[in-house]
């Protein structure tokens, strides 16, 4: 062995080792690295919950802790329920229905993406409440006085925050169903009708069960916005966790109260985690059936079923984006001038930036950490990305105990080895700086990211991977030339989910920012929160008007799928 | 430098090197063994094939040559330099490999031109010219050298994905299932116009597949292998014809076994009457032992001294594929003319035409 070797053109197994294991340690261990920074603050919020807080883990047993987890759970249900019948039944009927007015839905009914929960719920309290339009049509038709004449539901309660998240987070579901759906097996479903099914059996039969990983994928995600909803619930008073965690952290002054009730919420978060991966998985085993794309068979609706499928679509896009639009438009036109402020431009600034920096910082981790998987693949990134991911079920408000505890320790370690040494003081370098929100939200949304990346690196043949590297190209330029264009759409559709969803962010933002630092969202809540909603109008429209930007962009990369998919353009 | 050419000097005295050597390899699947301590040697200018039913482990050793999966034990040598060892790999991209692959792998960005001229960034842009086109015209696909991968046929797709991997001249071809996403008419004529391609060329080339078909249209040797192991190391005739062992029989060509037992030195009895060989069997008298028959082997004979009924036929066009249940209760397979025709049910007159006999021990384990 060892004559033969040394004969060979100087390719000594010591050699071949160097070599390989150099590219070894530059992918994985770049992506261990990522993942690890990515799971710290989970880690400190479980090490600082289970420190020193007095007593008060007992009083929250006690007392709160009960009706925060119920609270919580009710309005999970409740929204879970909410957003697959939404997101599910209009997919269905934009992907497999032709009426009137379809192509047009097919990107509509993405406009309440761009619409927070909080900015929602801002705009139909200001619209259902006694002084407001809808109780002012009523009292007119109606000829009642006083609000003692007749019954009018309160919208700020639990099932008030039920239907004003239900209508913004269904989207997920109808994303991901709707491209299920597309890309379901031509043949199936003919086969399903040729052996008799109608259209509703084939949907229940066929469809909906191929689908149903996706659809979980959506439905978990949706779930997720929720645990970490703080703007509506704060605004409505119902008292979930997330409410509760901020409300002992800053009322009560207890960090450590609220990292106890941050660890609570993890369980949840590890639940949706769960079901998020393991539909991940069925997905792939359900959708690697169609090699090629043939036009979807499509039910040609008339008359009243048309009407009805038009309702189905028109119904969540009217009720999640056009009427608080409108609501919103009509307060932003009379409080303009008081809303329009020097000040007010400054907070756009900060969004944007902090939302784009953020979404480029995340995406590229993100390709990062899943080209690596794609490359070595081994139990400890997998493990790593896995526990890393946690960041986007992890609510904002939970990131912002788990960011903070470990920044000011880092602080406060630095600022006296300064003051030992040179005598100085450093300050604040990590904590209470932009850094500290714009590390919040990469760890939040680097799941998503992830999520999107590596669904999008499956859809490329790992024969691409190998046809590139014997034509000899290294792995960092196979992604470059050859993934990069391939996956191109993912990840623009990935970058404007992340972007949006950072423009969104309250809580991270609220609890992380440093003083006299706001963006649109904490300047939007603030106004809010005192009762003037007017005031907050404008903000809370470009909120949603920057937050259109990417659906737009999504829409167009919708009809663009539907191109290459080959449906008629009829 | 000097050493390195004194040494390939010396050998081409001697022997000359294989251009592909797998030395004693095993590999793992899936933390699972799926290739045990396995050994080829391809020269320079040869097809070799690996085929065996899915999950042999035929692609892992491809894989394994090509860069893509580690060795445990063992080593592979690509024209004299090691580039695999327990724990150390050269990468893919540094092993001078080409590899076609079942779905083609084509980047679908790029138009036929680019994605033949992949390889070749190293040269000029003129130089790029010229060899895509000599490319081109050799795979006969010039005309369609703007289009993009979509816009082309299977066919296309295949001798595109020919080029590209053939383009920057690499010392070893490796093709895995080169021909299963075709059509059948298709993919006999491909599989007949890539071997004369690499014949011509003197391209060296290990394919795998599970279709003997395609093997034995590429192979100038063929490895059946099962179970992460070689069992046979052969041309495709002697593959058919002499099989080595049950597995090998079994798997390659259609047949059945007849039960016998040695009753001379060349000789088997069995329940259709005494067989002859032309070759000692190198067994006691009284082994129990089992002959293979190919369908070929049953001749049509009206005078013939068995007797049996049609059970299922068939049609092949030139020829017809019988199932017969002889008068003793042996099921054989026959391959009749055409004009030979029967209905299910019909009795013939069947002779047995067997000069070399293939036999194994019966109750062996495979």
């Amino acid at each position: 062995m060892a004559s033969v070797i040394s004969s060979t053109q100087g390719s000594n197994p010591h050699e071949l080792l160097r070599q390989s294991r150099r590219t070894l340690n530059w992918w994985s261990g770049g992506a261990i690295i990522l993942a690890a920074l990515a799971v710290m603050p989970v880690a400190a919020v479980l090490i600082f919950a289970f420190g020193d807080s007095g007593d008060i883990w007992e009083h929250l047993v006690k007392t709160s802790l009960f009706g925060y987890v119920t609270t919580t759970l009710w309005l999970m249900l409740g929204v879970g329920v909410s957003v697959f019948v939404t997101g599910v039944s209009t997919a269905w009927v934009v992907t497999m229905c032709r009426f009137p007015g379809r192509k047009v839905f097919e990107w509509l009914l993405l406009l309440p993406l761009a619409m927070p929960a909080y900015v929602i719920a801002y705009a139909y309290t200001d619209f259902l409440e006694f002084a407001g339009p809808v109780q002012g049509l009523m009292r007119t038709i109606f000829g009642w006085q006083t609000a003692r004449d007749y019954f009018f539901p309160e919208i700020r309660s639990l099932g008030g925050a039920i239907m004003m998240m239900g209508l913004v987070l269904y989207p997920y579901v109808y994303l991901l169903a709707r491209s299920s759906f597309l890309e379901q097996s031509v043949n199936v479903l003919e086969a399903s009708r040729t052996l008799g099914r109608g259209p509703w059996r084939t949907f229940s039969s066929v469809s909906l069960p191929t689908a149903r990983p996706a659809i979980a994928i959506g439905v978990s995600l949706a779930l997720m916005e929720t645990l970490n909803d703080y703007g509506t619930v704060d605004f409505f008073a119902v008292y979930t966790m997330t409410a509760g965690l901020v409300d002992v952290w800053l009322g009560m002054g207890s960090l450590a109260g609220g990292a106890q009730i941050a660890t609570t919420m993890l369980v949840f978060v590890v639940l949706l985690i769960m079901l998020e991966r393991m539909s991940r998985r069925h997905q792939k085993l359900y959708q690697q059936a169609g090699s090629r794309y043939k036009p979807l068979p499509a039910y040609r609706l008339r008359g009243a079923k048309a009407a009805a499928a038009f309702l189905v679509c028109a119904l969540p896009v009217l009720a999640g984006f056009l009427i608080p639009v409108a609501v919103l438009g009509r307060l932003t036109l009379i409080y303009f001038d008081r809303a329009w402020t020097p000040e007010f431009q400054l907070y756009v600034f900060n969004s944007v930036a902090l939302s784009a920096g953020a979404a480029a910082i995340a995406l590229a981790i993100a390709l990062f950490v899943a080209y690596s998987r794609r490359l070595h693949g081994g139990k400890l990134l997998a493990f790593g990305t896995r526990v890393a991911t946690l960041g986007y079920a992890v609510p904002g408000a939970v990131l912002a105990v788990g960011i903070l505890v470990p920044f000011a320790a880092f602080d406060n370690a630095v600022d006296a080895l300064l003051r030992q040494t040179l005598g100085i003081s450093s300050g604040l370098l990590l904590s209470g700086t932009v850094g500290a929100v714009l590390f919040a939200y990469v760890v939040r949304f680097l799941a998503i990211a992830m999520g999107q990346v590596e669904s999008s690196l499956e859809k490329v043949s790992p024969s691409m991977d190998m046809a590139a590297r014997t034509l000899g190209y290294r792995a960092g330029q196979t992604l470059v030339r050859y993934h990069l264009p391939l996956i191109r759409g993912g990840m623009l559709t990935t970058a404007m989910i992340v972007f949006v969803d950072c423009m969104k962010e309250l809580p991270a933002t609220l609890l992380l920012r440093p003083f006299n630092f706001d963006t649109l969202a904490t300047h939007v809540y603030e106004f809010a929160s005192d009762e003037m909603l007017g005031e907050a109008s404008l903000g809370s429209l470009t909120i949603v008007g920057v937050g259109l930007i990417p659906v737009v962009l999504l829409s167009r990369m919708i009809s663009r799928t539907r191109q290459t998919l080959g449906e008629s353009v009829t | 430098m000097n050493s390195i050419s004194a040494v390939s000097t010396d050998d081409a005295l001697t022997t000359p090197r294989p251009l592909l050597e797998v030395r004693g390899i095993s590999c793992n699947y899936d933390l699972e063994r799926a290739v045990f301590d396995l050994s080829l040697t391809v020269h320079r200018g040869e097809q070799v094939c690996l085929l065996g039913p899915s999950g042999c482990g035929k692609t892992t050793v491809l894989r394994a040559i090509a860069g893509f999966h580690s060795v445990l034990t063992g080593g592979i040598f690509i024209n004299n330099r090691q580039v695999s060892a327990p724990g150390a790999m050269v990468p893919p991209e540094a092993r001078r490999v080409g590899m076609v692959f079942q779905d083609h792998a084509l980047f679908p960005h790029l138009s036929v031109r680019q994605n033949v001229a992949s390889g070749l960034r190293s040269l000029s842009a003129g130089e790029q010219k010229t060899n895509v086109d000599d490319m081109l015209d050799r795979m006969d696909i010039s005309r369609h050298a703007e289009k993009y991968p979509h816009e082309l046929s299977g066919g296309q797709q295949q001798r595109v994905a020919l080029a590209r991997a053939l383009a920057p001249k690499p010392l070893l071809l490796l093709m895995d299932e080169p021909f299963s996403n075709l059509d059948q008419e298709l993919r006999e004529h491909m599989g007949q116009e890539v071997s004369d391609m690499l014949k011509e060329n003197d391209i060296t080339c290990v394919m795998v597949t599970h279709d003997q078909n395609d093997a034995f249209a590429l192979g100038d040797h063929v490895g059946v292998m099962a179970d992460g192991a070689i069992v046979q190391w052969d041309t495709p005739y002697n593959l058919y014809h002499q099989p080595r062992t049950h597995f090998v029989a079994d798997f390659i060509g259609n047949g059945i076994f007849l039960p016998g037992t040695v009753s001379g030195s060349a000789r088997v009895a069995t329940a259709l009457g005494e067989l002859e060989s032309d070759e000692a069997l190198d067994r006691p008298v009284e082994s129990p032992i089992e002959v293979l028959l190919r369908p070929d082997d049953v001749v049509h004979d009206p005078e013939g001294p068995i007797r049996a009924t049609v059970r299922r036929r068939a049609f092949k066009g030139a020829e017809i594929m019988y199932t017969l249940r002889t008068t003793q209760g042996i099921t054989l397979l026959a391959l009749f003319p055409s004009h030979a025709n029967y209905e299910i049910g019909d009795e013939v007159s069947v002779r047995l035409a067997v000069d070399h006999l293939v036999v194994f021990d019966r109750d062996s384990e495979d």
